[in-house]
């Protein structure tokens, strides 16, 4: 009997080719336990720097803030909810002039810095991202010492938006000169509570 | 035009060649230093090329756990068996949505299918928004480096573009100027756009989810601006676990340009309320390399551009000299395989030193599959003069009679070869070099007199 002939979609076509090629059938490595030497909270400071972020304490941060006389600051953390003076709107591109956003992070990686953000700790997700300066608010001892592990400490977790978040916005584009402040926030402070 | 000739126009301004040389090594030696700071760093390049043999010897099965996953977190997927379909599909979307602007992040992907020509032909504007992107885009130009698309360009070249385009003060090629007159130029096109194209650094199977990686922020920026995102996404992108992801975000950005990490890293898994987010799959060439058996590992590639900082002859040719959308080493094993003979130099544009492969964060046998390359081609291809001068060297090194009869020869030969001969277009070896100092006499009669 001759079978009609049917057009094959991409997706089968693609999955066809795949199929038709003799491969392997090699299995996962194991991943090890790898650990970082020595204290993570030094470890993070370091990394932190490198990245030009900062560090700074609620003091600084109000110095910081008074002698910008900035119009517009929002913060999400309970802790400087007094430092704000406007609420989350509903649209992102009503963001686009705001001068500092404070939020929590969530946990901090001690290798890169890396700080965990889902999308409850950002209320819109172009919040760390289009604000002038950026705060984030971070537990002491809520570090873990490497990727491995921050990804143990994810697990499961399914926010629409997770980001790993290492330091203001930057470029070297232009002759490898190395200048902050590209599209996204043009500093990034972390109070360390 | 091949790799010889693009390379000797790059090297006619010398000035400009040795800065390029030097930038790249500088970008190799933070590599370097970043790299030693991690101490199982040897173990997760090891880990990251066998969990990539992993993925390429059940890639069907990836990508169907990935597309049920995606679609449970209710992406659009798409599969595009090659760039124009992938185009098409991206057209047909915006066409959905009656957008006429887009913004896009990097996406050495989208490169590779010609997206920006395409979208413009159809009326539709295309602002790319990654700063070298935009800087190379505003001069009718493709990147010359993945990571770092403007590496071929001085900032007083770019102060000029800007002063064209973004009417910056004459002269002033200040970096931090320039950044920041693009940083106002591109927030108004983030804030108008509608629809925002990315690409993809890695789709995680598990959890149907893709990440992001980017130092300016810029593909978030246009992504959570815009009602809908098309992420595109080569299939072999894919890794199996969200905790593969440590090992590779470890590597990439300490392999790229010695950071620990990218200052933004991404991790989308569905759209927010009311937005929509289209994934697209694409193969364009893929499944033929997987079928390669000798040049399947190109696919691991993560994309770091490592390979290219480290090649001694990318460095002193530039990324256009490569003349394809990949440049440098992994571009030369990528792209033949896309277009045998459009790319038939570029497996030949290689010392054969190796340090590409010493590099790769994903253990690709870089230089081995040069190697094997011009093998194929030269099965392929007629004799040209360089493959005749080759061939002559293996007759002589074949018999040994010969090669003792020529050594004596060749001593006598390079006392009197002039310049003209040896410098002839026909000798390609002899272009940038000189010939050697002659000892006095053959190796065999040093042993002669020495040894026996």
């Amino acid at each position: 009997m001759v079978q009609k002939k049917q057009i094959m979609s991409s997706r089968d076509y693609i999955l066809s080719k795949i199929r038709n090629t003799p491969r392997n059938k090699r299995p996962l490595p194991e991943i090890p336990d790898f650990k970082v030497d020595g204290e993570l909270m030094d470890r993070f400071k370091r990394s932190l720097l490198m990245n030009k972020g900062g560090i700074v304490d609620a003091k600084q941060l109000e110095e910081f803030i008074d002698s910008h006389q900035f119009k517009k600051v929002l913060s999400l953390s309970e802790e400087f909810r007094s430092f704000a003076n406007m609420d989350i709107p509903s649209d992102a591109h009503q963001l686009a002039d705001l001068d500092m956003a404070i939020i929590s992070g969530q946990f901090g990686v001690a290798e890169n810095a890396a700080i965990w953000l889902e999308e409850r700790d950002m209320g819109l997700r172009a919040l760390p991202f289009i604000t002038e300066h950026l705060v984030i608010v971070l537990e002491k001892d809520q570090l873990v010492s490497n990727m491995h592990e921050a990804y143990e400490r994810i697990g499961k977790g399914a926010s629409g938006f997770g980001l790993f978040i290492a330091g203001p916005s930057k470029t070297a584009d232009i002759e490898q000169s190395l200048v902050i402040g590209a599209h996204g926030a043009k500093s990034m402070r972390v109070i360390l509570m | 035009m091949n790799h010889p000739t693009k390379a000797a126009e790059f090297l006619s301004d010398g000035a400009n060649a040795k800065w390029h040389d030097e930038t790249l090594w500088f970008v190799r030696d933070k590599r370097d230093s970043s790299s030693k700071t991690v101490p199982e760093w040897e173990e997760l390049r090891d880990l990251a090329s066998r969990i990539k043999d992993n993925v390429l010897d059940y890639l069907d099965t990836y990508l169907l756990e990935f597309e049920k996953n995606a679609k449970a977190n209710n992406f659009h997927v798409h599969w595009a068996k090659n760039a124009d379909e992938h185009n098409q599909i991206v057209l047909g979307i915006l066409k959905k949505h009656q957008c006429k602007a887009i913004v896009k992040s990097k996406s050495i992907l989208t490169e590779e299918c010609h997206l920006n020509p395409f979208l413009e032909k159809h009326g539709i504007e295309v602002v790319d928004t990654d700063l070298g992107e935009r800087i190379v885009q505003f001069l009718n130009q493709p990147p010359s480096h993945i990571v770092m698309p403007a590496i071929h360009l001085k900032k007083m070249a770019i102060s000029d573009i800007f002063h064209e385009k973004l009417q910056t003060e004459k002269g002033n090629d200040d970096p931090y100027y320039l950044t920041q007159a693009a940083r106002n130029h591109l927030r108004e096109k983030f804030l108008a756009a509608k629809v925002a194209i990315t690409g993809v650094n890695f789709g995680v199977a598990e959890t149907g989810e893709f990440v992001v990686c980017t130092n300016e922020g810029n593909a978030d920026m246009g992504v959570h601006l815009a009602d809908v995102h098309i992420a595109s996404m080569g299939i072999e992108k894919i890794i199996p676990k969200r905790g593969h992801l440590g090992v590779f975000l470890r590597l990439l950005a300490r392999s790229a340009t010695g950071q620990s990490i990218t200052n933004y890293n991404s991790h989308f898994r569905s759209p927010s309320a009311g937005k929509e987010m289209h994934l697209i799959l694409v193969d364009n060439g893929r499944t033929e390399q997987l079928a390669r058996e000798k040049f399947r590992n190109s696919l691991k590639c993560i994309r770091c551009g490592a390979c290219m900082n480290t090649c001694p002859i990318y460095r002193r040719s530039g990324g256009f000299s490569y003349g394809s959308t990949v440049p440098g080493p992994i571009g030369s094993i990528l792209s033949p395989g896309l277009d045998l003979q459009k790319h038939s130099s570029l497996p030949f544009a290689s010392t054969l030193c190796g340090s590409c492969s010493d590099v790769c964060p994903v253990k690709i046998n870089i230089h081995e599959q040069l190697y094997e390359w011009r093998q194929e081609i030269t099965k392929a291809q007629a004799a040209n003069a360089k493959s005749i001068s080759m061939k002559i060297a293996n007759g002589i090194f074949a018999v040994p009679f010969a090669y003792k009869i020529s050594a004596g020869m060749m001593r006598g030969a390079l006392k009197f070869l002039p310049d003209s001969i040896t410098y002839s277009g026909l000798n390609t070896w002899g272009k940038q070099r000189d010939l050697p100092e002659l000892p006095k006499e053959t190796f065999k009669q040093w042993y002669k007199k020495n040894r026996s």
